[in-house]
Parts: structure tokens; C-alpha cells; sequence
């Protein structure tokens, strides 16, 4: 059973055996309406904890998504370069956008569970 | 309607050329010569007169419509500036750089130096360059400059320091010099938090660049205080141009500690937008920037002729091919010209006056986040409509049906769901008491009937367009032949 | 308050309008700005009348020496404009409107604007092109700053035959940012392409050619380019549009983005300006163009329309990450580019850059016989060509201007070397009379 961990920048992240799957929430996706381009990250990179791992962008907005692990790009998400509205149908899961070799299992503590994570976006309203 | 390529006939001819005076020239070498005529419209002469007037009329302007785009200035367009420009037509950029060439152009290059004058003048600066092409171009140039300033200096500097209430240009125009910007909040009394940005200020910082009044419409009353801070870590304060209108006559950027200015010509100073360009953004500067300039630069010799100075070892070099948008200009300096001096102070009092009419008669109706005396535009927020679900999209929607160009809404991003309104001394109270009035029926529509707002426009050539589609599919040429 | 010529509220309109606000007086609404801060100095002339001021303006074209021949080029060409594009880019709907924002009642702009990225894409040979930069200098800057986005790389290899003052325009761009710019030094009106190609390395972005080059010599980019792409970077082509009509596409030739100046379609010469900037590249680059792109799609009943779109890489979205800073470009001219083209027509525009190439080879074979006098080019030319004088080039140009005859731009100030070469421009304008009249005076200076 995967562990599922959020930021308080809308990104979700699942982790099963050391492999973080990485995306962004539902609330996130709804904000930013119709997701028109999913810049992917290449795989290789090497991303540190809460630093940029990609880019997003709806018709109005573009949002840099944060990497909620340290670790390596193993994977990424190739269906959303040509059907990036899959992000709008299902944010948080088949709107995965890349898996991350984590490079340090503790920093899950920085992350909110998804009780917190629900009672951070109540705060939000 | 059909695209001009969707009406071509083969076959069918276009305008009559100059005549074949001269024995026809072999033909260029097979890889030179390119296969096949590209793929242009064959349409007769009234084929395309008709096409492209009946495309105009698909569009909302000054001349046909009341268009108060907060931030553009979209005054009214003196017919006799298009007259003054058609004089220039004729001449060619390239007379004046050769040998003697001054010479031949002194019409020219006197009318560029005598606006520099002028708006050195207007701005409090020691000396203009006309040669940046628009305004965000002119923040460039401008940024290069204070960038050359420093490394003359020796200084160190890796910041610009913006207002997140600052036009996107700003930020944008200083890391295309390749500074990082650093972002100072609004506070509550809608200018840049002066504690915070005391606090953001440090030696690295290069310039600080500002819109005064802001884009919410209000006069910075601190603004020698902020001038004051970042001298003293001998940064440049840049003053962004965009809304000069307010302040003609009143404020001159140069005496209240602004190093650095560009004017928008199209938006102060009178000449048409074009549609989206061309504009104009000449650069003024105090004179320890001076060296700096672009080149080429007019001078005025002592027997009152104009020649170009191109031997400047500080300059930045050149950020367009020859003298800017020439034309442009004529326009600019036959509106200075013309309404001259008291003219000039009526323009920025006039435009107070009826931004501030639209805000008394409208503040009962839309939320106004900051109350209190307007510049030269108002900033209103769709908050109240927002309960009823209506945007400030459907506002502008609404509008358009009843024959308004919109204000400028979703600008500045520090207001939810903006409505700025800028109505211009242009103006006259007749027209905006009819805008104010449709404002009105607006709000109460967003009250009565949501749905009716959500739906609009109906009365234009096109509804709500699917802009995620066009996002997605990327069709920006025709490619059908 | 009736100096002024568009101020038309009446005395009465302004009072009724200040009590509505609840303020004695206009003053009192500048109240806002303290005392101190006020305009120390405001020392303008006094204004005047519509016709007053056009006299001065006819006063002051006409301290320009009038009636010149030109066979000067140098970026800005002479080029007949036909009636149309006045007309119809003198509409005030075009005229008077600004950026198209909101699209509904903007359509005529958008269609227009569509229908230029249509032109301008058939016209290169490229896939995609946006809705205008500035001018045809400013162009190669961003399509040089969008390379170096698109390899990740720093460091560009610059043709000598790229305009002197584009090139110092893109060197000006690019002086604060950490960017190494080779310039390669031309050979005889040409590109020194052994030298250009040895200056290729893996961290160059893009090749950076002007075609025809500055002195009118045109060169068949394709080996260029996939020698740029043997080492992963990209071949950026500057070109004159008024080539295309004869010339092949740089697309077709493997350039990657194509840039030049749109003066010479529609645009009158206007002393260097407005004109506009055109960029085009391939679809797998899009979303690194600077400045506007107008989009197809369709309204809520299915009905065509068209939009701004990709609108998440400007300034107005992206702030300091956005692809360029431009925010108003030079739309009117690129609709009198637009309209140009379209009144010219497919056959009309092969054939006004055929009467263009047949005027200057005339021109050239005709100069060339005077004694002395050698053309430098070593290819084909267009509309442009350099000639070696037998002497200085400066003082022959000074003294056929006093006639004014603009003779050809000398090259002394641009290329150390060349004091004695002359670059000439024939555009259709140029009639035979005139060309061998050049001659005449030409010989009588040498």
C-alpha cells in the first residue's frame, strides 16, 4: 500500500518502495482551469526537496510545481504531452507527471497527510 | 467570414506592377531559386478592399466606441498627427548616417532632437533617447543603462526590485538584462510597503523600478522617501512611463528622485494604438547616465545644425537599426506642438477629473478596494458581483453587448477580479454618464439575472470563444493551400 | 479650462462633475501629491491651431533635402506601396483599437493578424509565426535569446554579413548576459563558411546569417544548416522578405527560426520607422516565441473565430520567466504588411522580386562597365550589390548627394578594409533612366 504525502503547494506524492509518484492536487488542478501544457521534466534530473521540478500552464497562469522529495527522475508522464487535460480529468492519478527515486525517506515529515492536507485547504477558503 | 487565402482564384490578378524596363536577367543558380511562388492570395483589388473593411468593422476603437482600458490611455487620435507624419514619408533612414548625409535630413533630425528636449523637459531629465521602439523596449534600454552605470562604477549588483502591483514588463524587462528580481507587497493603503521594502533593500540591489501613479491609480506619496533608500545604496530608481497621463504638468519624475524614464508616445501623447503597436518609448536619464546612451545621438552644433554622434565608447550600443519609430514620433511632437504648454496641464488635469467622476458616480455599485482619490484611472473589484457568481469577465462581456470596450480587467493582479477604468481626458461627461449608466444596469444584472452576464456577448460577430481549444491545438496559420 | 483642443468638457460640466466627487476644485484632486513634490519647471511653447501646427510640420519636412534618388537600402528599401494599404490600414477600426484583448469585438484585428502569420509563414517556408516584434534588428536579438533557451546553451556564432547595426543590436541584447557572440569576418561580400563552420562548437545555440548578407550576396543555406545541426544548434536566418518571391525559403533551406523586417512590405520609409519584426519557426518551438500569437478556435455555437493564445509565455502571466518583455508590437504594420501582400498577389509578388533582380543586374552589369569600377560579390545578389571603386567610396557618395543622388551606402565605417566599396540597392522603383543616369555621374566622379 502506498503512502500518500501533500504540500502546501498543491502537489500530491505517492510512495511505494523508495519510488515517489509526484502530482498535483485536485484543488490545484481546479484552480487553474483548463491545463493547456504540462512542461515536463527530463529524466535523469535531480531535484531537491520543495525546489522546481516542472511547469504547468492553463490559458491564464503558469505555475512552477514544486518537487515534494529529493531524488532522481526515473519517469515521466508522457501521455500529458499530447492530452495534457488529463490533469483536469484525473489530478491525481492517471495526471501523474513523473516518479522520483527519493534520495531521503525522512523528508516525508516536511509533507502533510491527507487529513492535514484537508484541513489546510479549508483554511485556504 | 472567409479568409482573404479562402478567396483566392488562381489566375486572378493583383495590382498592376512598374514596368519591365530592363532586359530580363538570367536566372539565379537552381539552389537559390526558390520551387514554387509562396502561397499567397490571388484576389482582385476590391476583393481585398472589401475584405479588409468589412474585417474592421468586426472591431471596437476609439473612433467608433468609448474604450476605457485602464493602463493604455486610449485617448482620442487628433486626425491632423496622421497629416504631419505622411510629410516624413519620403525619407530614408540610411541619407542621414552617410557621408554629408546630415546634411540632407536636418528636417528629421531636428524635429527628433527638439522632442527629446521637450520630453527631457515634461520628465525633469537631462537628455532623451528616441531610439527604444515601445515601452517595455524603453524599460530595456533603460535597465542596460543602470547596468552600464554599475559596471562603470564597479558596482556589484544581481537585483532589481519591483511592486507586485508593477506591470509585467517591469520584472519581465530586467531579467532580460539578466538581473533577479526581488518582489516588495502593496500595503494596505495601496502603494509598495515601504517597512518591506526597506527591508528587501541591500547593496546588490541595481534599480528599483516604479509606476507613479501605480496601477491602481494612486500617487506614491513617499516616493522621495523610497528615492532616498535606494540611492543610498546607489540603486536607480527607473520610472515607468505607462502613466504619465496623471501627471503632466504636476510631477516631473526627474525632480522627485527618478534617475531613469520611458515615455509611452502612445499612450501620453496622443497617437493611435494600431491595434496593438506601433508605440513609442523614448528613454530620459540624468545626466550621470548620459555616456551611456545609444548611439546614434543628435546633437546640436553651434551654427544650429544637427549632426550624429556615433563615436561613444560608454554607450550601450544600439537597440534598434536606426532612430526608432520615426513616424510615431512626428505624430507625438505635432501633439505636444499643438496643445502645448497649458494644454499639456489641462490633459493631465482633465483626466483626473474624469477618473475620479467615474469613481464617485460607480463606488456604490462595485467594490473599491482602495477608496480614495484616483489619479488618472479607477480600480474596482467584481467582489460584490462574485456572490451572485457573476465575474468581472462577465461584466466586461456585458459591456461589449451594450457598444463598450471593456476596461481592463484581472490587471493589477492584487485585486481580485479587477476592473480598472481609464477613461482619459478625452471624454466628455455626456459618454461617461451613458458608461455609468450601463455600469449600473450591469451591477443589477449581476443581482437579477446571473445567466444574462454569463451568456454575453450575443450581439457580436462571435460568441465566448473556446480559448483552451486554441491552447491545445496551436492552429496559428492557415495551412491550407 | 478651453485651451485645450480635446478636452470637451464645458465649464459648467466640470463644476456639475466636481460637486458629484465632493471637491471644491481639479486642484483639489491632486491633493494626493505633497507640496514638495510638485514639477519644479514646465517650459513648453504655447500651442496652436490645427493649421498652424501643419505648417510647421511642412516647415520642418522641408528642411529635407527633397526629391532624392535612392539606390540606398541598408535594412530600409524603397518599394512601391500600393493605394489599398493606405486606405485600409488608415480605417480607424484598425487604426484606433489596441491589442486585442478581449476578443469578441476585436475580430477584424485577430482575422487580420491570423492571416499575417499565414503570409508570413508561406512566405519562409516555417511552420508557425507570431503576430510581430519590433523591426527586422530587435528580431534576430529574440530569435538569438530563444536559441539560447532552446539548446540550454551560451554561445552564439554570428555571420560578418549580418547588418552592422543588427549585429549591434543583438551584441547590445546580450552584453549583460553570460553569452559568448563569435563573429565571423565576412571574405569578400561572402561568408567565410570554412571559417564559420570551424567556429562551430557542442555549446554553440545557433548560427546567426542575414540572406542576401549585407552586401547583397545571397547564399544557399542548406549545408550551413545541417552542419548547425551535426553539432546541435540551430541555423537562425535574417532574411528580406522581398527576396522570398524569387529566392528560396529559408525553410526549405533547414533554417530553424527565420527573422527580417517587414518595412519593405507596405511600410513606407519614414525615416527608419515603424516598421515591423517577423519571426517564424517550427511547431516543436512555439512556446519559445516572444510576443503575441493569434490562435484559431471556435465560439460557443461552433462558429470560427480567433484568439490571443499561448498567452501563458508573456509578460502579462509569466513575469520575469516570460519568453521576452515586448508587450505592444507594431500590429498596424504588420496589417499593411498583410494587406501588401495580399494586393500584390501570389504571381505579383514573384514577379515584383523578378523585376527587382532584373533591375539591379542591369544596373550592375551597366556600373560594372565603368572603367575601374569591379563588383565585389562573389555568388548571386537579389536587389543589392557592393562594387569596388577605384577610389574612396565616401567622397564619391558626398559628392552625388549634393545631387541628390543617394548612391549607394559605403562601406569605410562598417568594414575596415572596404573604403573604396559601395553597396547599391535597384528596388522596381528604379527605373532604367535613373540606373543609367547613376552611371553618368558615377563615371564623372571617379
Amino acid at each position: 500500500m502506498a503512502e500518500t504525502y501533500f504540500t502546501k503547494e498543491h502537489e500530491w506524492v505517492k510512495i511505494k518502495e523508495g519510488i515517489a509518484s509526484v502530482g498535483i492536487t485536485e484543488y490545484a488542478a481546479h484552480q487553474l482551469g483548463d491545463v493547456t501544457f504540462v512542461e515536463l521534466p527530463q529524466v535523469g534530473k535531480t531535484v531537491k526537496q520543495f525546489q522546481v521540478l516542472c511547469a504547468i500552464e492553463s490559458v491564464k497562469a503558469a505555475s512552477d510545481i514544486y518537487s515534494p522529495v529529493s531524488g532522481t527522475v526515473t519517469k515521466v508522464n508522457e501521455a500529458l504531452e499530447d492530452r495534457p487535460e488529463i490533469v483536469n480529468e484525473a489530478a491525481e492519478d492517471a495526471g501523474w507527471m513523473a516518479w522520483i527515486e527519493m534520495s531521503d525517506p525522512s523528508e516525508v515529515k516536511a509533507l502533510m497527510d491527507r487529513a492535514a492536507y484537508d484541513e489546510y485547504l479549508r483554511g485556504l477558503e | 467570414m472567409k479568409l482573404i487565402y479562402e478567396q483566392s482564384v488562381a489566375g486572378r490578378p493583383g495590382v498592376k506592377l512598374p514596368a519591365a524596363d530592363v532586359p530580363r536577367a538570367a536566372d539565379l543558380p537552381a539552389g537559390l531559386l526558390r520551387d514554387e511562388p509562396a502561397g499567397l492570395p490571388e484576389v482582385s483589388e476590391l476583393d481585398v478592399v472589401r475584405h479588409y473593411t468589412n474585417l474592421s468593422r468586426r472591431n471596437f476603437s476609439v473612433d467608433t466606441n468609448f474604450y476605457p482600458l485602464g493602463s493604455c490611455t486610449m485617448k482620442y487620435n487628433a486626425k491632423v498627427l496622421e497629416n504631419a507624419a505622411g510629410l516624413f514619408s519620403p525619407y530614408h533612414p540610411m541619407t542621414a548616417l552617410l557621408p554629408t548625409g546630415e546634411r540632407f535630413s536636418q528636417g528629421s533630425l531636428g524635429m527628433l532632437h527638439e522632442l527629446g528636449r521637450w520630453l527631457a523637459e515634461i520628465t525633469g531629465m537631462d537628455e532623451v533617447t528616441t531610439q527604444p521602439l515601445a515601452g517595455a523596449h524603453g524599460e530595456m534600454t533603460g535597465i542596460m543603462l543602470i547596468a552600464a552605470y554599475h559596471k562603470a562604477k564597479g558596482n556589484r549588483k544581481k537585483y532589481v526590485v519591483v511592486p507586485d502591483s508593477s506591470h509585467g514588463t517591469n520584472p519581465a524587462s530586467a531579467a532580460m538584462v539578466g538581473y533577479e528580481i526581488i518582489t516588495v507587497p502593496t500595503a494596505p493603503y495601496g502603494d509598495m510597503d515601504l517597512e518591506l521594502f526597506r527591508q528587501a533593500m541591500n547593496d546588490e540591489v541595481a534599480a528599483v523600478m516604479m509606476t507613479c501613479p501605480n496601477t491602481l491609480g494612486l500617487f506614491n506619496p513617499h516616493i522621495r522617501e523610497i528615492a532616498d533608500i535606494a540611492h543610498a545604496h546607489d540603486a536607480l530608481m527607473y520610472y515607468d512611463g505607462a502613466n504619465l497621463n496623471a501627471i503632466l504638468g504636476k510631477v516631473r519624475p526627474g525632480d522627485v528622485g527618478f534617475d531613469v524614464i520611458h515615455v509611452n508616445l502612445h499612450k501620453t501623447f496622443g497617437t493611435p494604438h494600431g491595434g496593438g503597436g506601433p508605440g513609442s518609448g523614448p528613454v530620459g536619464v540624468k545626466t550621470s547616465l548620459v555616456p551611456f546612451l545609444p548611439m546614434p545621438r543628435i546633437v546640436k552644433k553651434d551654427d544650429d545644425s544637427y549632426a550624429l554622434e556615433t563615436d561613444r565608447p560608454a554607450s550601450i550600443g544600439r537597440t534598434a537599426n536606426f532612430f526608432g519609430n520615426f513616424g510615431v514620433m512626428v505624430k507625438a511632437f505635432a501633439y505636444m506642438a499643438m496643445l502645448g504648454r497649458e494644454g499639456l496641464i489641462q490633459v493631465s488635469e482633465q483626466a483626473v477629473l474624469n477618473a475620479n467622476y467615474i469613481m464617485s458616480q460607480l463606488k456604490d455599485y462595485y467594490d473599491l478596494p482602495y477608496d480614495q482619490t484616483c489619479m488618472h484611472e479607477c480600480v474596482f473589484s467584481a467582489g460584490k458581483q462574485l456572490r451572485h457568481g457573476v465575474h468581472a469577465i462577465d461584466i466586461a462581456k456585458y459591456l461589449i453587448d451594450r457598444g463598450y470596450h471593456p476596461p481592463t480587467v484581472y490587471f493589477p493582479l492584487i485585486v481580485k477580479d479587477a476592473i480598472m477604468i481609464e477613461p482619459t481626458e478625452t471624454e466628455s461627461k455626456a459618454t461617461m454618464d451613458a458608461f455609468i449608466a450601463v455600469m449600473r444596469e450591469a451591477a443589477a444584472a449581476a443581482e437579477k439575472d446571473p445567466e444574462a452576464l454569463h451568456t454575453a456577448p450575443v450581439s457580436m460577430p462571435v460568441s465566448r470563444l473556446d480559448e483552451t481549444k486554441a491552447a491545445r491545438e496551436q492552429n496559428v496559420c492557415h495551412m491550407k493551400w | 479650462m478651453s485651451d485645450s483642443h480635446y478636452c470637451p468638457n464645458t465649464p459648467d460640466e466640470i463644476r456639475e462633475m466636481l460637486a458629484a466627487i465632493g471637491v471644491a476644485s481639479v486642484e483639489e484632486l491632486f491633493a494626493p501629491i505633497p507640496a514638495e513634490l510638485r514639477a519644479s519647471s514646465f517650459d513648453l511653447p504655447e500651442g496652436m491651431s490645427e493649421f498652424e501646427l501643419f505648417q510647421r510640420m511642412q516647415s520642418l519636412a522641408g528642411q529635407n533635402a527633397q526629391g532624392m534618388t535612392n539606390f540606398i537600402g541598408g535594412g530600409y528599401y524603397d518599394h512601391i506601396i500600393p493605394a489599398v494599404v493606405d486606405h485600409l490600414s488608415g480605417r480607424a477600426e484598425f487604426y484606433t483599437a489596441y491589442t486585442p484583448y478581449q476578443p469578441e469585438c476585436s475580430q477584424g484585428t485577430l482575422q487580420a493578424l491570423f492571416e499575417y502569420q499565414t503570409a508570413i509563414c508561406r512566405l519562409t517556408g516555417m511552420e508557425v509565426a507570431n503576430a510581430s516584434l519590433y523591426d527586422g534588428a530587435t528580431a534576430l536579438a529574440e530569435a538569438a535569446m530563444m536559441a539560447l533557451r532552446v539548446t540550454n546553451r551560451n554561445r552564439l556564432v554570428m555571420d560578418g554579413g549580418v547588418s552592422p547595426f543588427t549585429r549591434q543590436v543583438v551584441r547590445t541584447y546580450l552584453d549583460n548576459l553570460d553569452v559568448e557572440i563569435v563573429e565571423i569576418a565576412p571574405q569578400q561580400g561572402g561568408t567565410d563558411r570554412a571559417a564559420l563552420l570551424a567556429a562551430l562548437d557542442d555549446q554553440t545555440a545557433a548560427v546567426l546569417v542575414q540572406n542576401p548578407n549585407f552586401f547583397g550576396t545571397l547564399d544557399d543555406l542548406t549545408g550551413l544548416a545541417d552542419a548547425a545541426h551535426a553539432k546541435g544548434a540551430l541555423l537562425v536566418a535574417s532574411v528580406y522578405p522581398i527576396s522570398l518571391g524569387l529566392v528560396q525559403s529559408p525553410g526549405a533551406m533547414g533554417a530553424d527560426i527565420v527573422v527580417g523586417d517587414g518595412q519593405s512590405l507596405g511600410n513606407p520609409l519614414s525615416f527608419g520607422g515603424p516598421s515591423f519584426g517577423f519571426i517564424a519557426t517550427t511547431k516543436k518551438y512555439i512556446r519559445n516565441l516572444p510576443g503575441r500569437i493569434i490562435g484559431e478556435t471556435v465560439d460557443k455555437e461552433g462558429r470560427r473565430g480567433f484568439v490571443l493564445t499561448l498567452q501563458a509565455r508573456e509578460q502579462h502571466i509569466k513575469r520575469h520567466k516570460a519568453t521576452s518583455n515586448i508587450c505592444s508590437n507594431q500590429s498596424l504594420c504588420a496589417l499593411r504588411g498583410l494587406i501588401f501582400l495580399a494586393s500584390i498577389g501570389k504571381q505579383g509578388f514573384a514577379e515584383l522580386a523578378r523585376l527587382n533582380h532584373d533591375k539591379a543586374e542591369f544596373a550592375k552589369s551597366t556600373l560594372a562597365a565603368i572603367n575601374g569600377v569591379t563588383v565585389v560579390n562573389r555568388g548571386a545578389t537579389f536587389n543589392e550589390f557592393t562594387l569596388a571603386l577605384p577610389k574612396n567610396a565616401d567622397e564619391v557618395v558626398a559628392k552625388l548627394l549634393q545631387s541628390h543622388t543617394a548612391a549607394g551606402v559605403p562601406l569605410a565605417a562598417y568594414y575596415p578594409g572596404m573604403e573604396n566599396c559601395l553597396v547599391v540597392t535597384v528596388t522596381e522603383k528604379r527605373t532604367k533612366d535613373e540606373i543609367l543616369a547613376l552611371a553618368r555621374e558615377l563615371e564623372r566622379a571617379l
